[in-house]
């Protein structure tokens, strides 16, 4: 079976998630490009869109085709050439609305998980439950009978489980993409002890095509990303707990974030990063991986409280931030939230004491924004950190330790033989967090 | 064309602003003026200054495709809309694609040498931010051959003038041809600052010729242009009084503040034929020609001339077109300085099409408003100072890829 065989019969398990819808667009365009094909004239594409809640799918439905619109506008260049024997399609407009017809063409919606017993490959993006991932594809694959290959988006269940649980037979590659896939560009490849070849062969050549970057990642709870992300995001609600001596819980959370931020210049603060995946999703994740680190208690009971009073944090459908340890609006972070007196305390309230509290930040620093797409950027970050360890302010020792301790998790990865080399762990940042440095790196030593 | 039979003179011209991408009040998603409000602001701006709508005869209206951009047609019915004083009274709307503004004028002109009006109000406008670039191409195609769209480029008239741009490359040299381009996007940006109503007003990249020398990319845009060779997408309107003897005396202007039309050449090639040559502008030669013959004077006359770049190398061919260098050795004649602000012939004095901004059917209302301040001294910051022996102004206005062509010529009023 060749690459576009396997692509003629598709279903993406939970396509109206956030992963899952997003990795059914993806899915789509690769598909109907395919089908666009002079040599594939004729040929059937099938992609199941399969899901529990039929609002759910109508929604996708109109994600769908708003996106395929904005990918079609972007590529109406070479679209010409496609429909180039097509006499009917003269404008722009009439080609792209062609496409998209051609793309949402291919997906059928469905509540039926039947609707995968006739696909060659199954992505799936539910729940991150290892019981129901195993129970949904061994009922899959026991009715059957084309030998599907299972693509898991699963962030941290061990592959080799699910494969050995479900009975599969190495039919199961962990595909993990990063949220939101139709965007960002690193997808984390994550061979079980069986994995046949060919799927992760098969699983390169897709995610090229995508524009994807490739990075492996070994069978081990967690992955790269989370591997990094959970234990890093766990040092920083230490510290912030650490601090409330001191400070009040807003306060303290307001000084990690922006240390994590602004002194570290990452996109985003821990906090910020927490919410923005949600609490539960962190959560959930960490006691998920738990089990496999004997050495290590990847748990935190702030993160317990917070979800015990219903602060969840996580994304609204329209893809707005919802409230979490950090309050939004519009986009932008307007309040902390108070443990004590469960409300937000407005930023403005607690802004000066904190700032003071930390000390000005080195006089080199940049935003992330300014420094991220410089291509000279190594030169700058070299003259900031240099700057940075020499201060001795209350904000560049906590800078200070969060780097360090960043690059131990990461040099940690490897060691555990999680990630395959250094260049690996600093991909994953890079890519699929936006750091604009690697956590393994020299400006600290 | 044969010199004026009666003087013809322009006055009080106003421009809105040209707004688009690069202005800080833009917005895609925000709500803006509509072709409404461009129309009664730049039509009302000439009426103050020409004494009410009372002294107008008749109104002429450019506009190229409001049927399209604004779902609008029937412009001459906005007349009365601007002032209820010139409602019953004649106006007229004409098209020719991005000639349409200096169409308008010809209308105008013609009217008065006709004697059938003393004072032409003139209004040029277009509102085309109400689609995405990538559906105005198919709108502002509309300019071209409808037969030819199938084959053409997803951005039409940007793949048209690429291909012109390659032809001239590989002809005089890749190198110079691209020099010569970012020379020229340069001293539009640098022009454009100076006037408050430009597009590229706000623009404050430091380094103009780097962007201009940003290698093209084929797979987003077109082989030989990048985003900063071409005109940006334009809301604006701009307009002017065209006059006799008598409509300045009714306006109570003074020749000082008049420009009298010289000359003007038109010419009209075939839309459905490609051009022999695609390295020459034949047609804007032959209404500069023709222009020229009309003010009985010749090149070396001219001070300052507002060409229709609508891309960088089009700017580059038309100083060709005019004669001031060689088939070549326009690409020289830009990089050596020749029209700079300070240059020999100053071109584009407010942007130009590239910087100032290109609302189409304004476009060539707003060369004559140009022209206008610059030789009665009304300029502002983008003031240029005439050599005695140059004391005439040029514009050429294109519509097509070559095909609709007006040129005027003219000189501060005495």
């Amino acid at each position: 079976m060749d690459y576009t065989e396997r692509l003629q019969n598709v279903t993406v398990l939970g396509a109206a998630g956030k992963m899952g819808s997003g990795i059914l667009l993806l899915t789509a365009i690769e598909m109907a490009d395919l089908s666009l094909k002079p040599e594939n004239k004729g040929k059937t594409f099938v992609l199941n869109a399969m899901d529990v809640s039929d609002a759910a799918l109508a929604g996708l439905m109109k994600y769908l085709r708003a996106q395929v619109l904005k990918a079609a506008e972007k590529k109406v260049v070479q679209l010409r050439t496609v429909y180039a024997d097509r006499k009917d399609l003269i404008d722009n407009e009439e080609i792209i609305r062609e496409y998209v017809n051609d793309v949402v063409g291919i997906v059928l919606p469905t509540t039926l998980l039947e609707s995968a017993y006739k696909s060659t490959l199954v992505f799936e993006a539910i729940k991150e439950d290892p019981a129901l991932k195993v129970k949904i594809f061994s009922q899959i694959n026991q009715n059957n009978s084309k030998a599907p290959w299972f693509y898991t988006n699963t962030s941290s269940i061990p592959i080799s489980k699910i494969d050995k649980e479900a009975n599969l037979g190495g039919r199961v590659l962990g595909v993990h993409f990063y949220n939101p896939p139709a965007i960002q560009k690193l997808v984390e490849i994550i061979k079980g002890e069986h994995t046949l070849p060919e799927l992760v062969e098969f699983a390169n050549t897709y995610s090229k095509n995508l524009r994807k970057i490739v990075v492996p990642s070994n069978d081990f709870a967690g992955f790269i990303g989370n591997g990094h992300f959970m234990r890093d995001a766990l040092h920083g609600i230490k510290e912030a707990e650490t601090l409330q001596t001191k400070f009040s819980f807003p306060e303290s959370v307001y000084i990690i974030n922006k240390v994590s931020q602004d002194f570290l210049i990452r996109p985003m603060g821990i906090f910020q990063l927490i919410d923005y995946v949600g609490i539960d999703v962190c959560q959930y994740i960490m006691s998920v991986m738990n089990p496999y680190l004997p050495n290590e208690d990847l748990h935190s009971d702030l993160l317990d409280k917070m979800l015990e009073i219903g602060v969840r944090g996580g994304q609204n459908s329209d893809g707005s931030q919802k409230d979490g340890f950090l309050k939004y609006e519009k986009g932008k972070v307007v309040g902390f939230y108070d443990l004590t007196k469960k409300a937000y305390v407005v930023v403005s309230e607690l802004q000066p004491k904190c700032d003071d509290a930390l000390g000005k930040l080195p006089a080199s620093v940049q935003p992330w924004k300014a420094v991220v797409g410089n291509p000279a950027k190594e030169e700058v970050f070299k003259t900031y950190f240099s700057e940075l360890k020499g201060m001795s302010t209350f904000g560049a020792e906590l800078a200070n330790k969060y780097a360090i301790r960043s690059k131990e998790i990461g040099l940690n990865l490897v060691k555990d033989n999680v990630a395959f080399n250094d260049a690996d762990v600093n991909t994953v940042l890079l890519t699929g967090f936006f750091h604009a440095y690697g956590p393994i790196n020299e400006y600290f030593n | 064309m044969t010199k004026l039979r009666r003087k013809i003179y322009m006055v009080a011209g106003y421009n809105t602003i040209s707004m688009g991408s690069g202005r800080k009040e833009f917005h895609p998603k925000k709500e803006r003026p509509g072709l409404e409000e461009y129309i009664k602001e730049a039509g009302q701006g000439v009426l103050k200054a020409i004494g009410g709508a009372k002294n107008v005869d008749e109104t002429v209206f450019g506009n190229f495709i409001a049927s399209r951009f604004n779902r609008q047609a029937n412009i001459a019915g906005f007349a009365p809309f601007i002032d209820e004083g010139l409602k019953y009274k004649p106006a007229t709307r004409v098209e020719g694609a991005c000639a349409t503004g200096a169409l308008a004028l010809v209308a105008g002109i013609k009217s008065v040498l006709a004697e059938t009006a003393e004072v032409v109000l003139v209004v040029g406008v277009e509102v085309q931010n109400t689609v995405k670039a990538i559906y105005g191409a198919d709108i502002l195609a509309a300019a071209g051959w409808a037969k030819e769209r199938k084959d053409g480029h997803a951005y039409f008239f940007p793949g048209k003038f690429s291909d012109r741009s390659k032809a001239y490359a590989a002809k005089f040299g890749a190198e110079k041809t691209r020099e010569a381009m970012a020379k020229w996007f340069t001293n539009a940006i640098e022009n454009a600052r100076l006037c408050p109503t430009a597009q590229e007003y706000h623009n404050t990249t430091k380094d103009l010729v780097a962007c201009g020398m940003v290698k093209p990319n084929p797979k987003g845009f077109v082989d030989s242009l990048n985003v900063f060779d071409c005109s940006k997408v334009s809301d604006g309107a701009s307009a002017i009084a065209i006059v006799s003897e008598e409509g300045l005396k009714r306006c109570g202007i003074s020749k000082a503040d008049a420009v009298e039309v010289m000359g003007l050449g038109q010419a009209e090639d075939d839309i459905t034929r490609t051009p022999e040559d695609i390295t020459v502008l034949g047609t804007t030669k032959a209404a500069v020609t023709n222009a020229f013959a009309s003010a009985c004077i010749t090149k070396d006359k001219i001070g300052t001339v507002e060409c229709h770049d609508c891309f960088t190398i089009a700017g580059i061919m038309a100083i060709e077109a005019i004669g001031f260098a060689e088939h070549g050795k326009g690409t020289e004649f830009v990089l050596a300085g020749n029209t700079t602000r300070e240059g020999m012939v100053p071109f584009n004095t407010t942007g130009g099409l590239i910087g100032w901004g290109h609302p189409t059917g304004a476009t060539g209302v707003h060369q004559a408003v140009t022209l206008w301040e610059q030789l009665t001294g009304k300029a502002a910051a983008n003031q240029i100072t005439f050599k005695p022996e140059r004391p005439y102004g040029l514009s050429i206005n294109m519509g097509g890829d070559d095909k609709t062509l007006v040129s005027i010529v003219y000189k501060k009023a005495e």
